[in-house]
């Protein structure tokens, strides 16, 4: 049995290093496996997030090679004989050690978003929709919250002054998958541009190319949301309209609240 | 013990599944202050990995499905050993709680009409799980994750409770530590709702996540609750086998509600030799009749590929050891022959990519490699059955954990609407248990103890490697505890957990108390060994074969051992085992059943496979 090597990132948030760890390579091997051992034979306290170890739970989150990836899905076979590989935490976020990140932003961004509120029932108390009609809602649903977009996302990789005014790829997602529900009935549109910040986005796509389920975060949530935003907000008659009803859109923070992590 | 944080609830909720979220949901609306506790991130839990669906009797399928035929299949695919009261309350509102997820906007597969979809699965008459392609359960955890962060409950992230608290004969709280910072944390609660899973993790081959280390289960039996059916463990027929590193991972039943045959090496459909009588009158005898049912579900029987897990799992064991499995020591499973690749990809998307990109196995084309693999634990915690009350007041404990609704063998698809059905009324019930109980007193000696013993292998200097241990606890279930059992191996398993008990005492820990896994797992060790101590006893106890639990020196099903429970209880520190009679199922209810009882012998593997249990 052939052994393989990886540089792991182990430190914590006052700093730290790539840590050479060579352990035996099996047939099939993914880079969580290869965490998992190096735990078992090596480093009992290196810290790392994981699930379900099918691509199911978006818990093993983390940067290979520089890319933004899942550990439980990237093969080792995928590297070259003799390829540096290295393994490190996810950059958007603050490092809680080795890597493992503090992805509370993430969950406090959740808390902002005006949950569903359906239409009511069809006369006879059944709810009725149509496949093709919920298609586009479903691929936004498969999302798993690995934060991966996020993590690539240049408007809060390298600004974390943005993260109070922009929510990131993720939740342009939730918010498309809640705004084309065919059922809801909640206004959002004013909050995605006014406190979402979907007018950081400038569409270069790198949340697409790394998400580990394919969703067209651009194409078929970004782009339509803003055509939304722009179609509510800068057009003169729902401007007008808007103008008419008073502030009803406008966002209140929810109060702030004790741990809850 | 170091400095403690603490916090005061009505109602404490331990995991955050389906089964916990949809209880804080409920005990929430009903005005109790409520916090979910759960290990890690929300969202996380093992329900996200659900695959097939949900089972409900909605008859949108099939509009002669209804309660009745979902409380007989339940039954009958757990053995009749089941408590009726759970499966009938089950089948009664599991259509309710599927309703309830659309009303949170959840957006299942839809049909022609634009109703929620359903699919065939194994031991349910008629196509009744509602189903989003098989992401079933993430569509599950997100509608009720997203639920709760609406109502603004309370959530404990990446935070373990390891301790209940007792104030005299009631629980009081909880006690364990944050994941991230090693710091110490205990709830005051008025009543706790456990909802922590099963323990897979104590084998080798399981589709289990770290997370099921039987943590609620050995805090429960701790603190005084009653134990059953601990013996009855289900192996999924259906987990990956190749390569190594996605060794028991799970294939849904989906694949074989869709079309998909189970093939041995020589391509033969072994199925049809492992129908038991038991199920004789409902399933295809002949391949013609079986193909034909997937054209015309109305007039032909359904195929033995779906006959319950047990019957399944224990078919492919006999293939294998009869020396008529794969090179990987599995079986085949074949959907591409049957079904176009398009269908396919839209019926089981996360099955194609998971083969794909693990296995370089392009389901579309190719054969799948498949074996039996640790799901799910029927036995658990004993509850009330309206109530999910356990026997210790103010403790509650709903889903995988508790007991008693599956039997001895669950049904695909009865998990999901078990844990909204019991998690609903275990929320509802702790909500009002904590509006007639007062403050609970907490026993400030026991907190620090407890305390105490989570930072105990920081300063023991152990010269054992958890990680170690806790792979020899994996071979040693794995061995001695696997689908087949008889009575020196279980003995001998019961050996070698007791030396495993004295190693972890001595498990090594290094570090800082900052997101530690060996020290987390050191702790897990305790309750991985318990419980499966736990599952030995008890499967040494049952002498016969049924369901979940065949033992090769008691292979017929015994009607005696049809009416009784193993119970177990903790005292003065050590397991107390005995048989209880099973509640009798009422005369109107017993007549949906049917006259016949599960009889005849478990194919064990150990002679060649004729009919099994066809005498």
């Amino acid at each position: 049995m052939t052994d393989v090597q990886v540089w792991v990132w182990r430190g914590d948030a006052s700093g730290g290093d790539f840590m050479p760890y060579k352990v035996a390579a099996d047939e099939g091997m993914v880079v969580l496996d290869v965490v998992h051992r190096i735990q078992a034979e090596n480093a009992p306290d290196l810290a790392v997030r994981w699930n379900c170890k099918a691509g199911k739970c978006g818990s093993c989150s983390a940067e290979i090679n520089g890319h933004p990836k899942l550990m439980c899905m990237t093969r080792m076979n995928e590297f070259p004989a003799g390829e540096h590989i290295t393994i490190s935490p996810v950059k958007t976020f603050p490092v809680v050690k080795d890597l493992v990140t503090d992805v509370s932003f993430n969950y406090e961004k959740a808390k902002t978003i005006p949950p569903f509120k359906p239409k009511p029932k069809d006369s006879d108390g059944k709810r009725r929709m149509y496949q093709e009609d919920i298609d586009r809602v479903q691929e936004f649903h498969k999302c798993i919250e690995c934060f991966l977009c996020q993590d690539v996302c240049h408007v809060i990789r390298d600004h974390d002054e943005n993260k109070q005014s922009f929510s990131g790829p993720r939740f342009f997602v939730r918010l498309a998958a809640l705004e084309m529900h065919p059922l809801d009935t909640n206004e959002r549109i004013d909050l995605i541009r006014a406190k979402h910040g979907l007018g950081f986005c400038n569409i270069t796509k790198c949340c697409t190319e790394v998400c580990p389920e394919d969703i067209h975060i651009t194409d078929n949530a970004i782009i339509p949301l803003k055509e939304r935003v722009v179609s509510a907000h800068y057009d003169p008659i729902a401007w007008a309209l808007r103008r008419m009803r008073g502030k009803k859109d406008e966002f209140v923070p929810p109060e702030p609240k004790p741990p809850s992590a | 013990m170091s400095e403690i944080e603490r916090h005061e609830y009505d109602v404490v909720v331990i995991g955050a599944g389906g089964a916990g979220l949809r209880a804080a949901i409920e005990a929430h609306a009903l005005g109790a202050k409520t916090a979910i506790v759960c290990k890690s991130l929300l969202g996380k839990a093992h329900t996200v990995m659900a695959e097939g669906g949900i089972a409900a009797a909605l008859g949108n399928v099939w509009p002669e499905d209804n309660w009745q035929v979902h409380f007989r299949d339940t039954m009958r695919g757990g053995k009749l050993l089941n408590n009726w009261r759970m499966a009938q309350l089950h089948a009664q509102e599991a259509p309710d709680r599927v309703l309830e997820l659309e009303e949170w906007g959840a957006l299942f597969d839809r049909t022609k009409d634009g109703l929620i979809l359903q699919r065939d699965f194994g031991g349910h008459r008629y196509a009744r799980l509602a189903h989003v392609g098989d992401r079933t359960g993430l569509e599950m955890i997100r509608t009720l994750q997203n639920t709760a962060v609406a109502k603004d409950i309370d959530v404990f992230m990446e935070c373990t409770l390891r301790h209940l608290l007792t104030d005299g004969e009631r629980v009081s709280g909880a006690i364990g530590y944050w994941r991230q910072s090693g710091k110490l944390i205990t709830f005051s609660a008025k009543a706790v709702v456990l909802a922590t899973g099963g323990v897979g993790k104590a084998w080798r081959v399981t589709s289990n996540s770290w997370e099921y280390t039987g943590d609620g289960i050995a805090m429960a039996i701790e603190a005084g609750a009653d134990l059953i059916d601990m013996e009855m463990t289900q192996f999924h027929p259906t987990g990956m086998v190749w390569p190594p590193s996605v060794r028991g991972l799970l294939v849904t039943e989906g694949v074989r509600g869709d079309g998909g045959t189970l093939r041995n090496k020589s391509g033969e459909r072994f199925m049809f030799r492992y129908i038991p009588e038991f199920f004789r009158a409902d399933t295809a005898d002949t391949e013609k009749e079986a193909d034909a049912w997937y054209e015309d579900k109305r007039n032909n029987r359904r195929t033995p590929d779906l006959l319950p897990r047990d019957e399944v799992a224990r078919a492919i064991n006999s293939e294998v050891k009869a020396g008529r499995g794969t090179e990987h020591g599995g079986v085949f499973l074949d959907i591409a022959t049957r079904r176009p690749a398009e269908y396919i990809r839209r019926r089981l998307p996360s099955m194609y990519h998971q083969f794909k990109e693990l296995a370089d196995v392009d389901i579309t084309k190719q054969q799948m490699e498949i074996g039996p693999t640790l799901h799910y634990i029927m036995g658990g915690i004993r509850v009330d059955p309206d109530t999910e009350a356990t026997t210790v007041p103010g403790l509650y404990a709903a889903g995988e954990v508790a007991a008693g609704m599956h039997g001895a063998n669950r049904l695909g698809g009865n998990s999901l609407s078990d844990l909204l059905v019991f998690g609903r009324r275990a929320g509802e019930a702790a909500a009002a248990y904590s509006k007639r109980a007062g403050a609970p007193k907490i026993d400030e000696a026991q907190l620090a103890a407890f305390g105490q013993g989570l930072e105990a292998p920081f300063q023991k200097g152990g010269d054992e490697n958890p990680y170690a241990i806790h792979s020899e606890l994996q071979d040693t279930m794995q061995e001695l505890v696997g689908i087949i059992r008889r009575r020196d191996e279980l003995e001998e398993a019961l050996v070698r957990l007791e030396r495993l008990r004295a190693r972890a005492a001595r498990a090594r820990v290094t570090g800082s108390r900052v997101y530690n896994p060996g020290w987390h797992l050191a702790l897990d060790l305790d309750n991985l060994i318990g419980v499966s101590e736990a599952v030995t006893r008890s499967a040494l106890v049952r002498e016969e074969s049924r369901g979940g639990h065949t033992r090769e020196d008691f292979p017929k099903t015994d009607p005696e051992w049809g009416t009784k429970n193993v119970v177990i209880r903790k005292r003065d520190g050590h397991l107390v085992l005995a048989t209880e009679p099973i509640a009798k199922v009422p005369a109107e209810l017993r007549a949906l059943l049917g006259d016949d009882k599960p009889t005849g012998e478990a194919a064990t593997g150990t002679k060649t496979p004729v009919a099994a249990g066809d005498d």
